[in-house]
């Protein structure tokens, strides 16, 4: 008898627009004890899923339409209010993406820790505390007794979801929905947090319900595996035959988007290649593309353009930045943080500099000194063999042209003010380019350049999906038609098909444009796809550098090691080991 | 069809104003209030001159405490004056004190607080400090002083009332200010070689009109009382000059015996605050492209 069965659910949203079906008809069942992994892409309905087993989906606008979803026998959706509290929280528990947003600030990790239990009646205060120091220990924090007592602003994120996780086991449920619980963290921090959810599950015996966008994550932790689509399941089955032997082209889209570290495209295949979508009296047919294969092996027949080593567009050497803290309004300096702390590297023209490192290791910093948006400490930054480190906004003006920048969160480098047009031609009117007609010509053809259509120049950021986003802001920093571009963790908030689409518009514009590029991100995957040369960075320094491919092939430093195994391991080989 | 592409055929002109006039036209109780307060605004401005006859100046005690009548539509007051006239002049001095010193709060506070928040540092906590200390010192004698240095005057109001009114507004200002300025659209506006000021103008106040909107709103009303605090302490209008305030003051001594006296310049003033608040609320969502409701 399974633990939790769900059966025909429906999901819908009603909104001014016409119904979402968010959920729209699965089933599917959770074992006692298993790991079962939910993948899809944002917009697939596999958090909506979820939300409406706990009783989390606002109503209205959401409505469950139909099916039933029963946990233990007995039925979880039309259950009472009460009845419903009795089991959140206490048999089924859950922890959420963002572990910076998800603990309450003013409130100490004692308190939060043992709420669970006094609101279910589960022990008395001091019994509590114990739980949760013992709790605190087995998610492998250090001092335990002593950090309870801590504020969550105390801890760092990877940390912060350790405390979630005690949070969420402590009253010793029997299901754990974690809803991308590492999607929000580094992936060094993410290894971390799979090994210590695996232990946990193996130790506690808890059935755990895993929501990814990641097949990677999957892969290192999954029993089982649902791939949803737009609301609906294409595809469930165990783990190996999913990566055997995906039977839904989406799967297999899904399946060959991930960059991995051993391949080596040129363009990384995406859903697209496989999945063909067409209408049929408003209802969406999926559908395979016959010659998905060969398509792929096409693409990478590309002539990547040829780079000349002494042609150096930037030169970066012994670059220094050092932040003072303060105390308060009277105090001098107390202390100084060496975000970056003399570097030195060069990056050919057309050619792509990786910058690899965990958060905090000082390589957005870098990024931001060499385009002056923080001044350096000290140090050289030569640009086309001009020395431009520490100019002036008056003097960094022209180069501004040059020098371009992509930011991590297209969510907020937008502004949502402005219409896509007006950010797009905003930054030549700034610099005299053309007259208004000539700009609106230019934002036009900059929005085909980036895969999409002109019609969207008078809408709004809102109306745009994090992919699409992000691809209005590589058309913002195309307006001025710079050489040089720093993408700043560019991909990483994004799904990793719709990451695939990115890096491969990136690397096309680069090969069209001769562009120079400072690719900058935490994933070790990601970098090795971009970039020709390569330099990890570690508290501020840089502890190696070189070749992207010797680099991953022979790294010489622990940090580098940590950093490569830290990529989620997918390959059907390591699966087939794991599970068998 | 959705809102970009019906904009997309009327080609030019289809900006933040032009979109959020059309989303406010689409607020009902945004476009009554409009209407009620234009109503208010025309008949003060115009009410005066068609019912001369009336002036409210003109005394006449043999017409004292009238009931309203098909003469006099809210009765008189105890010198005879016709209240409808009395209460589109005190419109008048109301309407325009409110409207005038919220405009100078608005100027002072949104240029002194996104100054100081767009700076920060040193200077924003310099700047800030000042504004701390003259919210300590009391109004009233804040006005008082004014009034002997500069002697007595109507336009010293405006300013005595905006002057004080703007420092919340700075500080509202600044707070939603310093929250925007490290997003990444705003370095992304530095990277692309903006200057401080198109940032700050083109960037971060468009993004913060919502609470800068609703709180203008809410000045509006508030100034209106003070207005009438003030010339009941003999420092703001005198009679026979008038203005809502001082007219429900009045009113409100005689409420048991003469009620109209308070009734009507109390319904014009609460038809204001109300249709205010409404404009105020239309005028945040309007001005939200997210708030779009197609």
């Amino acid at each position: 008898m399974p633990l939790l069965e769900i059966d025909n659910l429906k999901t819908y949203f009603h909104t001014r627009n016409g119904v979402v079906k968010a959920v729209d008809d699965i089933s599917f069942t959770v074992e006692k004890g298993e790991i079962l992994g939910i993948v899809g892409e944002s917009g697939s309905g596999k958090s909506v899923t979820v939300h409406t087993l706990m009783g989390l989906v606002p109503q209205p606008p959401g409505r469950i339409e139909g099916g039933t979803a029963s946990f233990d026998q007995s039925d979880l959706l039309n259950a009472s209010t009460e009845a419903q509290r009795a089991l959140r929280g206490k048999r089924i528990a859950m922890i959420f993406q963002d572990p910076m947003t998800s603990l309450n600030p003013y409130l100490r990790i004692s308190e939060q820790l043992i709420e669970p239990l006094l609101i279910h009646g589960m022990a008395e205060r001091e019994e509590a505390l114990k739980k949760a120091i013992a709790m605190l220990e087995k998610v492998g924090i250090r001092d335990a007794a002593e950090r309870v007592h801590s504020y969550p602003h105390e801890f760092s994120g990877g940390m912060r979801q350790r405390v979630m996780i005690a949070m969420a086991l402590i009253t010793d449920p029997e299901v754990l929905i974690a809803d991308e619980p590492t999607t929000a963290l580094d992936v060094t921090v993410q290894a971390q947090i799979l090994r210590l959810l695996k232990e946990l599950q193996a130790d506690l015996g808890v059935a755990v319900i895993f929501i990814t966008h990641d097949l990677g994550v999957i892969a290192e932790l999954a029993d089982r595996v649902v791939v949803m689509y737009r609301g609906h399941i294409v595809e469930q089955g165990d783990v190996l035959s999913i990566f055997d032997q995906p039977q839904h082209p989406y799967t297999k889209g899904l399946l060959a988007c991930r960059p991995r570290l051993e391949s080596t495209f040129k363009v990384l295949p995406t859903v697209s290649d496989y999945l063909e979508e067409t209408e049929e009296g408003g209802e969406i047919q999926l559908s395979e593309k016959p010659d998905a294969a060969a398509h792929i092996e096409a693409l990478q027949q590309i002539e990547e353009p040829t780079v000349d080593e002494n042609d150096l567009l930037l030169e970066v050497a012994d670059l220094k930045v050092h932040f003072p803290e303060r105390a308060g309004f009277f105090s001098g300096p107390t202390g100084v943080v060496k975000a970056v702390d003399g570097i030195s590297f060069t990056v050919p023209r057309g050619s792509t500099l990786g910058l690899v490192g965990e958060s905090g290791c000082g390589k957005t910093t870098t990024g931001r000194a060499i385009l002056n948006l923080v001044a350096p400490t000290s140090g050289s930054v030569k640009f086309a063999g001009m020395e431009i480190a520490g100019f002036g906004a008056a003097a960094m003006l022209p180069l501004r042209k040059r020098m371009q920048i992509v930011f991590q969160d297209p969510y907020s480098s937008l502004n949502p003010r402005l219409t896509i047009e007006q950010a797009l031609t905003e930054p030549m009117a700034v610099h005299n380019i053309g007259s208004p007609g000539d700009r609106r010509d230019r934002a036009v053809a900059l929005l085909e350049e980036v895969g999409l259509e002109a019609r969207f120049l008078r809408r709004y950021p809102h109306e745009f999906s994090g992919g699409q986003r992000q691809r209005i802001c590589v058309a913002r920093a195309l307006s001025l038609e710079p050489e040089f571009i720093v993408c700043d963790e560019a991909v990483s908030a994004m799904d990793v098909s719709v990451q695939a689409q990115v890096l491969n518009l990136l690397k096309e514009l680069q090969s069209r444009r001769n562009l120079t590029y400072i690719f900058i991100s935490h994933d070790l995957s990601v970098v090795k796809f971009m970039a020709d040369t390569m330099a990890v960075m570690e508290h501020g320094k840089i502890v190696e550098q070189g070749s992207a491919e010797a680099i991953y092939a022979n790294p010489a430093e622990e940090y580098t090691q940590r950093l490569i195994d830290a990529i989620p391991r997918d390959s059907v080989d390591f699966i087939r080991e794991r599970v068998g | 069809m959705s809102t970009a592409e019906t904009n997309l055929q009327n080609e030019e002109g289809a900006s933040l104003w032009t979109d959020a006039w059309r989303r406010l036209a689409q607020n009902r109780m945004a476009v009554v209030a409009t209407v009620i307060f234009g109503l208010i605004i025309l008949l003060c401005l115009i009410g005066p001159l068609l019912f001369g006859q009336h002036s409210g100046e003109t005394n006449n005690l043999e017409n004292a405490f009238q009931k309203p009548s098909g003469s006099h539509w809210f009765g008189t007051d105890d010198l005879g004056r016709d209240v409808f006239v009395r209460t589109l002049e005190g419109g008048r001095i109301s309407l325009a004190v409110g409207f005038l010193a919220t405009a100078v709060s608005l100027v002072i506070g949104v240029v002194y607080g996104s100054f100081a928040g767009y700076v920060g540092g040193r200077t924003d906590a310099f700047l800030m400090r000042i504004v701390d200390i003259l919210y300590s010192l009391p109004f009233t004698i804040f006005v008082i002083l004014l009034m002997v240095m500069f002697g007595r005057n109507f336009i010293l109001l405006f300013v005595a009332i905006g002057f004080v009114e703007w420092l919340t507004m700075a500080r509202i200002v600044r707070a939603q200010i310093m929250a925007l300025k490290d997003t990444e659209f705003v370095e992304a506006a530095r990277a692309l070689g903006y200057g401080n000021l198109r940032i700050i103008f083109g960037h971060l106040l468009p993004n913060i009109l919502g609470p800068v909107i609703i709180y203008a709103s809410l000045t509006v009303p508030a100034v209106m009382l003070l207005e009438a605090v003030l010339s009941f302490l003999g420092l703001g209008v005198q009679p026979p000059m008038s203005s809502w305030g001082l007219l429900i003051k009045d009113g409100a001594e005689k409420i048991d015996v003469y009620p109209w006296l308070l009734i009507f310049p109390a319904l014009f003033f609460s038809a204001t605050l109300f249709s205010l608040n409404f404009i105020g609320d239309g005028l945040r969502d309007a001005l939200d492209p997210k708030s779009s409701k197609d």
